[in-house]
C-alpha cells in the first residue's frame, strides 16, 4: 500500500513540476500576490492631500497650519484664498479635506478662548474619511497640549494615555502581511487538489487508475499528499518573507504555527478534494474553487473584522477553515500567541479536516466511475 | 495527371510548420498536388498525416509558410475572402451550434453565406430532403446522432451551392450505416458536377474516390486515380484457406514467408499480397487470386518508403530530443522474438471460462443502456464488442472492467465479482484506454514505473519487466522522450505496455487501432495475436469492422442488446442473403442492424 | 464590410445560444447578484457593538459619569472589570477588542483638580479597526470633558476646537462606498467572464473554424460576439444598481442618464478585454483562468475601491492606472454619492474610452480571419 501512494506521489509531482503551465500556476500568482498585497493594500494613509482655507491673519493660525505641514501623513496640494474655491477642490477629488482656519483665530487664543477650525472632508470613501479625521484630530490635540503646557493653561482634568498592544504603531500592513500567507496557501492548496481528478478524468488517465488494484483512499491520499507537501512548502516560504522582506515581527511559537499550518492545510485539502469528486471537468473544477475561494476569502475576517458583519454571515464564517487559521497566524506574529491560547482555533479545524475528507471519500468510494 | 480537366485547388510547394511544445513541427512537406474539377478527390492517410492542414490551406483558413496555394483561380494568400465566397466547408465535428435547432443552423448558415432571403426556404428544403433531415428540422444540433450531425454539417455547407467542396474527415466517429449513406450523397453531387475534396482515415472510403491525395507524415506519397494505384498489385493479391488451420496461425505463418509482403485475416481465410504476381503455395494451402484493394496498395507503399529511405530498419534511431516520423516496424519478415514471458510452453493452457456475463442490465435513469445481455468468454480468447455509437458497448465495456456497477445481473471477471471493493481482483485485469490515456509530461520509462508500482511490482523484478517493455515494444530510444511528445504509433505501444506490466490473466482495449496508421496497426494485431495464443484473454471494442475478423468470437450490439454472437464466420453468415452471398463483415454489420432497427425506426 | 443580413444572423445565433445554455445568464445574472449580496453583507468597515473591558477599580459617581458615555453609544458593547489583570486576559483571549482602565485614584485626583490619567489600551493587530477604536474612546473624553465643564458651569477652554463637517456621505456609512465600488469589481469579473468564455467555446468546439470559412467579415464576427453580451452586460449591470439602490440604499445623487453613460463605456472596456483574452487563449478552461487572474484580484485590490490609492507606493499606483475598474470606481463613487461633478466624469470618462480603445485595436491586431 506504501509504495502504491509513494509511486502516486511521485507521478503528481512529475506531472505538476514537468508542466511548464501548472508550475507557473504555483510560482507565479504566489509571489505576484504576495507582493501586490503587502505593498498596496494598506489601510494607513499617507500624503493625504488637503487644503488650507486660512482666514486668520494672526501667528497662531500660521503655528497650527505649520502642524499640518510637519506632518507626513498629510500633503498641502491646493492653495485656496477664496470661499468659492473649496467645493470644486473636493469635488474634483484635488484634496481629501480641506482646514478652515476661522477669523479670530489667533485672537480668541491669544484672550485665552478656544479658535475655530472647521474640517470640510470628502466622505466618499468613509472609511479614508474617518482615518483621516482620526489623523486631524490627533494633530490638533498635539497642538492643544503643546500650547497649554507653554502658555500655562489649566490642564483639562483627565487625560487619556493610549497604548496599542501587539502593534504599537497601528501598522496596517502587519495586520494584512500574515493574513496572506492563510490566503495564498488556501489559493494554492485548493488550485492543485481541487482539478487534479478532473484533470485525470479528462485525459482518461483516472480509469487507468480505477481499473488497477487502488483503493479510493491510496487515490485520495495519491491527491492529498502532495497539496499537502507542496501547500506546507509554500506557507514555510511566504511565512519566512513576510519576517524577512515585510518585517513583520514574529513574537509566537513557532511549533503552534505549524500545527496551525498543518490542521488548516488537511481542511483546506479536503475541502478541495470535495470539489474535485463533484467536478467532472477542470472548468468546473475551477469554477468550484473559484465559487468557494471568493465567499471563503470575503467571509474570513482577512481584510475586514468578521465582527463587522451581519449576525446570520457570521454564523456562516464558522465553516470557513481560513477564520480560524487567520486568528492562529496573527496571534502567533503579533501577539506572542503559544499552543495553550490558540486551542479553541485548533479543534474547529481539526474538525473541519477530519468531516471535509471523510466527506471527499465517501464522494470517491460512491460516486466514482 | 489529371491534366485534361482544369484543377481547381493547385498547391505548388506548400509547406506549412506549427509550433508545438517550443518544437517546429512539420505538418505538410512541399506538397504538390492539383485536385480536379468535377471530381471526388480523396485525401487519405493517418491521423497526424496533415490532412486537416491541407484542408485548411485549401479554405484560405491558413497561409503556406512556403509556396502558394491556387483556389478555383485565386490566391488564398491575396483573395482568401473571394475563395470564401465560393466554396463550402465543413469543419471536424461539422461545425454546428448544438443550442441552436436544425432549422436554425440552417438559416443561420444561410445568411452567413449571403443566400438571398427569397431562395433561402426552397434551397433549405431541396438539402433537407437531399439529407433526409426534414422530419427534424425542430430539433436541436445537440441532440441528433453523430450521422444526422453530420448531414446537416453537409447541408450547411452546401446552402449556397458552392464551386468546391470540402470536407475534413466527415466521417469520423460515425457507424457504418451514415457513412454509407453520406458518401451517396456526395456521389449524387458529384454527378451534378461539384468539385469535392474529402479527407478521411478510412482506407475503404478510397475506393469511393474518382482521385486519391495520400499523405504519410505531410508528404504527399502518392497522387493517382485509384484504378492506377492498385495496377501494379493486379495478380499479387491472393486469398488463402487452409481448412483446419486457424486463420491466425495461418496468418503468422504466410507473414513470415519470403515474397509476402502483407498477410491479412479475411473472410474465411488470410489475404496475401506477394512481391511478384506470382502464387507461393505450400500444401496444402489453397491460394485464391483476388483483386487488389487500396489498403494492399497504401500498405506496399508505406513499405517501400520506410526502406527507400535510409532507416534500413524498423528500429527508428532517433534520439529522445527531436522525436523522429514515426517509422512503423512491422511485416518485414523477421524472426519473431518470442519474449511473451507469459506463457512461455505454449498454448498449453485449459480454455476454461474467464469472462461470464449473465443477464446484464444498466439503468440511468429511465433510459436503459443495457437491456440484459449474457455472454461467455474463454481463456485464451479474442473476444471482439462491436456496435454502432449508442449501441451500449461502452457502456458494457466499462462493467466488464469495473469501471461502472451493473443495475442487475451478474458478471464474474477471472472468477471474482469485480466490484469496488474487490482491489485485489483488478489485479488480474490489465486496460488500454480510448486515445492511449498516458500521464503526457511523464516520460516513458516514468511512466512505466509508475504503471509497475501501482500494480505492486518492486525490486529487481520491476527492473525485469521494465527492460521487457522497452525491448519488446522497441521504446528504448523514447525512454526519456515526454509520453506526449510521441507519435501516435508509439503512444498505442506504450499504453499496451504499461497495461502489460504486471502480466494480467485479461487484457481489455477500448478502440485501440483509431487512428494509427494501417503498419501500426498490422503490428498492433500481431502482438494481441502473441498474447491470445499465451492465454492472455483479450476483450476489444473496435469500429473497423475489417479488424472484427481477428476475433475468435464476437458480441453484435444494437440498441442495448445482443444481435448477434459467434464466430465472426458464424455472424457474417446470419447476413447472408441470395443477393450478398459473402457479405464482408461491414455488410453484415449494416443488414443486421437495419433489421433490428427498422421496425423500431418505422414505429417511431 | 458589414452586411445586415450577417451581421443580424450572427446576433440572433448568439441570443438563441444565450437563452438555451444557462450558463450565460448565469454569469450575467446569478453571479453578480450572488457577489452583491455576499460582498454587500460580508465587507463592512462600520464597527459596532465593539467589545470593550471597561476597568474601575473604585466605582465611585465621578467614573459613573465617565462610563455612561461609552454604555449610551452603539458602537461599544461593554464588559466591566475591577481589575486589570482580568481584563488584559480577556484582551488576549479576544474576548474584548480594547480595554478603558480607570485607576483607582481617579476620583481622587479630579477632586483634587489634578489631571486625572486613565488608561487606553487595544489591542493594535486589526490596525484599522484599532485606530477606529481609538477615535471613538477619545470621543467619549471629550464629550465626558464638555458635559462636566458644562455643569460645573466653567467653561472648557482648548486653544483650538475642531468641528467637522462630513461631505457626501455624513453618516460615514461604509456601505455607501464599498456598494457601487464593488458594483464596478464584479462588472470586470463578468464582462470580461462573459466574452472570453463564449468564444474560447467556439474555437472549441470548431464552430469558429465553419464560421471563418464563411464570407463572414472579421468586424461582422466582433460586433456579432460585443451586441449580444453587452447588452447582456448592461441587464447585469441594471440589476446591480437596482440593487445597490433599494436592497443597499445607497442614494443616487448624479444623474440616472451619465451613469448608464458610463457603465456602457465601462462594459465596452471589460468586453474588449475579454475579447483579447479569448483571442489569446482559444480554450475556455484558460480563457476563464485568466479573465480571473487579470481581472478580479486587480480591480478588488488596485481600483481603489476599498484601499486608498493615493497612500500605495508610487510604482504601485503608477500600475493602478491600466486598471479599469480604478476609472469606473471613482465615477460610481462620484455619481452615486456626489453627483455630476464634470472634472470627475470627464477626465474617468476620457480614461475609459482610452482603455476601450487600446484593448479593441489589440484584438484587432491579433485576430485575423485565419487559423494560424
Amino acid at each position: 500500500m506504501l509504495a502504491r501512494i509513494w509511486a502516486l506521489i511521485i507521478k503528481e509531482f512529475l506531472a505538476l513540476l514537468k508542466d511548464k503551465a501548472s508550475r507557473v500556476v504555483l510560482i507565479g500568482p504566489p509571489f505576484i500576490q504576495l507582493l501586490v498585497f503587502g505593498y498596496a493594500a494598506t489601510f494607513d494613509l499617507n500624503q493625504i492631500p488637503y487644503a488650507v482655507y486660512n482666514e486668520d491673519a494672526g501667528a497662531v493660525g500660521r503655528t497650527l497650519v505649520a502642524y499640518f505641514e510637519g506632518s507626513p501623513t498629510f500633503h498641502q496640494t491646493v492653495f485656496i484664498s477664496h470661499e468659492s474655491q473649496i467645493a470644486p477642490s473636493i469635488d474634483n477629488q484635488k484634496v481629501l479635506l480641506v482646514l478652515h482656519v476661522a477669523p479670530h483665530f489667533t485672537q480668541n487664543i491669544l484672550q485665552h478662548q478656544s479658535g475655530q477650525i472647521q474640517v470640510l472632508i470628502d466622505g466618499r470613501n468613509s472609511n479614508t474619511a474617518t482615518i483621516a479625521l482620526n489623523d486631524v484630530s490627533a494633530i490638533i490635540n498635539q497642538f492643544n497640549q503643546d500650547w497649554m503646557a507653554q502658555y500655562g493653561w489649566a490642564a483639562p482634568p483627565a487625560l487619556p494615555e493610549i497604548r496599542a498592544w501587539y502593534n504599537p504603531n497601528l501598522i496596517s500592513r502587519w495586520f494584512i502581511v500574515p493574513g496572506i500567507v492563510a490566503l495564498l496557501t488556501l489559493v494554492v492548496t485548493l488550485l492543485v487538489t481541487g482539478l487534479s481528478v478532473a484533470r485525470e478524468r479528462e485525459m482518461g488517465t483516472l480509469d487507468q487508475l480505477l481499473v488497477s488494484p487502488l483503493r479510493p483512499l491510496e487515490i485520495l491520499l495519491g491527491k492529498a499528499l502532495p497539496g499537502f507537501i507542496i501547500g506546507l512548502l509554500e506557507a514555510g516560504l511566504i511565512s519566512t518573507l513576510v519576517v524577512v522582506w515585510f518585517h513583520v515581527p514574529f513574537t509566537g511559537s513557532l511549533l503552534a504555527l505549524i500545527l496551525g499550518i498543518i490542521l488548516f492545510l488537511w481542511a483546506a485539502i479536503g475541502l478541495g478534494l470535495m470539489i474535485s469528486s463533484l467536478a467532472n471537468t477542470q472548468q468546473q473544477g475551477l469554477l468550484g474553487v473559484f465559487l468557494f475561494l471568493v465567499p471563503a476569502v470575503i467571509l474570513s475576517g482577512f481584510s475586514t473584522p468578521i465582527a463587522n458583519m451581519p449576525e446570520p454571515v457570521q454564523w456562516l464564517t464558522f465553516l470557513n477553515p481560513m477564520r480560524y487559521f487567520l486568528v492562529i497566524v496573527r496571534g502567533v506574529f503579533l501577539e506572542g500567541a503559544g499552543l495553550a491560547l490558540l486551542w479553541p482555533q485548533y479543534w474547529p479545524l481539526a474538525l473541519l479536516a477530519v468531516a471535509s475528507m471523510s466527506t471527499a471519500h465517501w464522494r470517491f468510494r460512491t460516486h466514482m466511475g | 495527371m489529371s491534366s485534361a480537366t482544369p484543377a481547381v485547388v493547385e498547391l505548388q510547394g506548400c509547406s506549412k510548420w506549427f509550433q508545438r511544445a517550443g518544437q517546429r513541427v512539420l505538418a505538410l512537406n512541399a506538397v504538390t498536388a492539383q485536385v480536379a474539377q468535377g471530381r471526388v478527390t480523396g485525401l487519405l492517410g493517418p491521423d497526424g498525416a496533415g490532412k486537416t492542414t491541407l484542408m485548411r490551406l485549401a479554405a484560405s483558413l491558413f497561409h503556406p509558410d512556403q509556396g502558394e496555394v491556387q483556389v478555383l483561380g485565386l490566391n488564398s494568400r491575396t483573395q482568401g475572402a473571394q475563395i470564401q465566397q465560393l466554396i463550402g466547408y465543413m469543419p471536424q465535428r461539422f461545425g454546428l451550434y448544438e443550442e441552436l435547432t436544425v432549422q436554425e443552423n440552417l438559416d443561420l448558415y444561410a445568411a452567413l453565406q449571403g443566400l438571398e432571403p427569397s431562395r433561402q426556404r426552397a434551397r433549405q428544403q431541396e438539402l433537407l430532403a437531399l439529407t433526409a433531415l426534414g422530419p427534424f428540422g425542430a430539433r436541436r444540433a445537440g441532440q441528433l446522432s453523430g450521422g444526422m450531425k453530420q448531414k446537416l454539417g453537409l447541408a450547411c455547407a452546401l446552402l449556397r451551392a458552392p464551386a468546391l467542396l470540402l470536407l475534413d474527415e466527415p466521417t469520423v466517429g460515425v457507424d457504418p450505416i451514415s457513412r454509407r449513406e453520406l458518401w451517396q450523397i456526395i456521389l449524387g453531387l458529384r454527378h451534378q458536377g461539384l468539385s469535392v475534396l474529402v479527407s478521411t482515415a478510412y482506407l475503404d472510403e478510397a475506393e469511393r474516390c474518382d482521385d486519391l491525395l495520400l499523405l504519410h507524415q505531410g508528404q504527399l506519397l502518392e497522387h493517382a486515380p485509384h484504378p492506377v494505384l492498385t495496377a501494379p498489385l493486379q495478380g499479387c493479391c491472393f486469398l488463402v484457406t487452409q481448412p483446419g488451420l486457424s486463420r491466425r496461425l495461418l496468418q503468422s505463418r504466410l507473414r513470415q514467408r519470403t515474397g509476402v509482403l502483407d498477410a491479412t485475416i479475411q473472410a474465411e481465410g488470410v489475404r496475401v499480397v506477394c512481391r511478384e504476381p506470382q502464387a507461393l503455395p505450400q500444401p496444402p494451402e489453397q491460394w485464391m487470386p483476388i483483386a487488389p484493394r487500396f489498403e494492399d496498395a497504401f500498405v506496399v507503399r508505406l513499405y517501400q518508403a520506410q526502406h527507400s529511405g535510409a532507416a534500413s530498419e524498423a528500429t527508428p534511431k532517433a534520439t529522445p530530443k527531436a522525436i523522429p516520423s514515426a517509422v512503423p516496424s512491422v511485416s518485414p519478415p523477421r524472426p519473431e522474438p518470442l519474449t511473451q514471458p507469459i506463457q512461455a510452453t505454449g498454448p498449453t493452457f485449459s480454455p476454461e471460462p474467464v469472462i461470464e456475463v449473465h443477464d446484464l442490465i444498466r439503468r440511468f435513469g429511465e433510459f436503459v443502456a443495457v437491456k440484459g445481455i449474457s455472454f461467455t468468454v474463454l481463456r485464451g480468447q479474442i473476444f471482439g464488442l462491436l456496435g454502432a455509437n449508442g449501441a451500449g458497448k461502452t457502456t458494457t465495456f466499462n462493467m466488464l472492467c469495473g469501471l461502472l456497477s451493473p443495475t442487475a445481473g451478474t458478471l464474474r471477471v477471472a472468477g471474482e465479482q469485480l466490484g469496488r471493493a474487490a482491489a485485489q481482483a483488478r489485479r488480474n485485469i490489465g486496460y488500454v484506454a480510448q486515445k492511449f490515456s498516458l500521464y503526457g509530461h511523464l516520460s516513458v520509462l516514468q511512466n512505466l514505473a509508475f504503471f509497475s508500482a501501482l500494480y505492486g511490482l518492486r525490486g529487481a523484478h520491476k527492473t525485469a519487466r521494465i527492460q521487457w517493455a522497452l525491448d519488446e515494444f522497441e521504446l528504448t530510444p523514447f525512454a526519456l522522450a515526454n509520453s506526449q511528445d510521441l507519435p501516435l504509433g508509439f503512444k498505442q505501444r506504450l499504453a499496451l505496455a504499461c497495461a502489460l506490466m504486471h502480466q494480467p490473466l485479461i487484457l481489455f482495449l477500448d478502440e485501440p487501432t483509431s487512428g494509427v496508421d494501417p503498419l501500426a496497426r498490422r503490428d498492433f494485431w500481431k502482438r494481441i495475436n502473441q498474447l491470445a495464443d499465451s492465454g492472455v484473454t483479450v476483450m476489444i471494442t473496435t469500429h473497423f469492422m475489417e479488424e472484427a475478423e481477428y476475433c475468435d468470437q464476437l458480441v453484435l450490439m444494437s440498441l442495448g442488446e445482443i444481435l448477434a454472437q459467434g464466430t465472426p464466420q458464424s455472424v457474417r453468415a446470419l447476413a447472408a442473403r441470395p443477393d450478398q452471398a459473402q457479405p464482408s463483415m461491414e455488410e453484415a454489420f449494416i443488414t443486421l442492424i437495419q433489421q433490428h432497427e427498422s421496425p423500431l425506426r418505422r414505429a417511431s | 464590410m458589414i452586411t445586415a443580413q450577417r451581421l443580424h444572423a450572427l446576433v440572433r445565433k448568439e441570443f438563441l445560444q444565450i437563452l438555451r445554455d444557462p450558463s450565460a445568464i448565469a454569469i450575467a445574472f446569478v453571479l453578480p447578484v450572488f457577489l452583491l449580496f455576499l460582498f454587500g453583507y460580508g465587507v463592512s468597515l462600520d464597527a459596532h457593538h465593539v467589545p470593550v473591558a471597561v476597568v474601575v477599580e473604585q466605582p465611585t459617581q465621578e467614573t459613573n459619569e465617565f462610563v455612561a458615555g461609552l454604555s449610551q453609544s452603539t458602537y461599544f458593547q461593554i464588559h466591566p472589570f475591577t481589575q486589570l489583570t482580568a481584563a488584559r486576559a480577556a484582551l488576549m483571549r479576544h474576548e474584548v477588542d480594547g480595554v478603558l482602565w480607570l485607576r483607582s485614584d481617579f476620583t481622587r485626583a479630579l477632586l483634587q483638580q489634578r489631571t486625572a490619567p486613565f488608561g487606553i489600551l487595544v489591542n493594535g493587530v486589526d490596525a484599522n479597526t484599532a485606530r477606529l477604536l481609538e477615535g471613538y474612546l477619545q470621543g467619549v473624553w471629550q464629550t465626558w470633558l464638555q458635559q462636566r465643564a458644562t455643569r460645573s458651569g466653567q467653561i472648557l477652554h482648548l486653544p483650538a476646537t475642531l468641528e467637522n463637517r462630513i461631505w457626501f456621505n455624513p453618516a460615514l456609512r461604509s456601505r455607501n462606498y464599498l456598494v457601487p465600488g464593488l458594483i464596478a469589481v464584479i462588472m470586470t469579473l463578468i464582462g470580461a467572464l462573459l466574452t472570453a468564455l463564449v468564444v474560447a467555446r467556439e474555437w472549441e468546439r470548431g464552430t469558429m473554424e465553419a464560421l471563418m470559412a464563411t464570407p463572414v467579415s472579421l468586424l461582422e464576427l466582433l460586433l456579432g460576439k460585443l451586441i449580444p453580451y453587452f447588452l447582456l452586460g448592461m441587464g447585469g449591470m441594471a440589476l446591480s444598481v437596482c440593487m445597490a439602490l433599494w436592497l443597499f440604499a445607497v442614494p443616487l445623487e448624479g444623474s440616472l442618464g451619465l451613469l448608464i453613460l458610463a457603465s456602457a463605456l465601462f462594459l465596452l472596456v471589460a468586453l474588449g478585454m475579454g475579447l483579447l483574452i479569448s483571442t489569446v487563449a482559444r480554450n475556455q478552461f484558460v480563457a476563464g483562468q485568466i479573465a480571473i487572474i487579470v481581472t478580479f484580484l486587480p480591480a478588488f485590490i488596485l481600483s481603489g475601491f476599498i484601499f486608498d490609492i493615493g497612500s500605495m507606493p508610487e510604482p504601485i499606483q503608477f500600475m493602478t492606472h491600466i486598471v479599469a475598474a480604478r476609472y469606473f470606481v471613482a465615477l460610481l463613487q462620484t455619481l452615486f454619492l456626489a453627483g455630476n461633478v464634470p472634472e470627475v466624469i470627464l477626465t474617468n470618462a476620457a480614461a475609459l474610452l482610452l482603455m476601450a480603445l487600446i484593448f479593441f485595436g489589440l484584438t484587432w491586431r491579433q485576430s485575423r480571419k485565419r487559423l494560424d
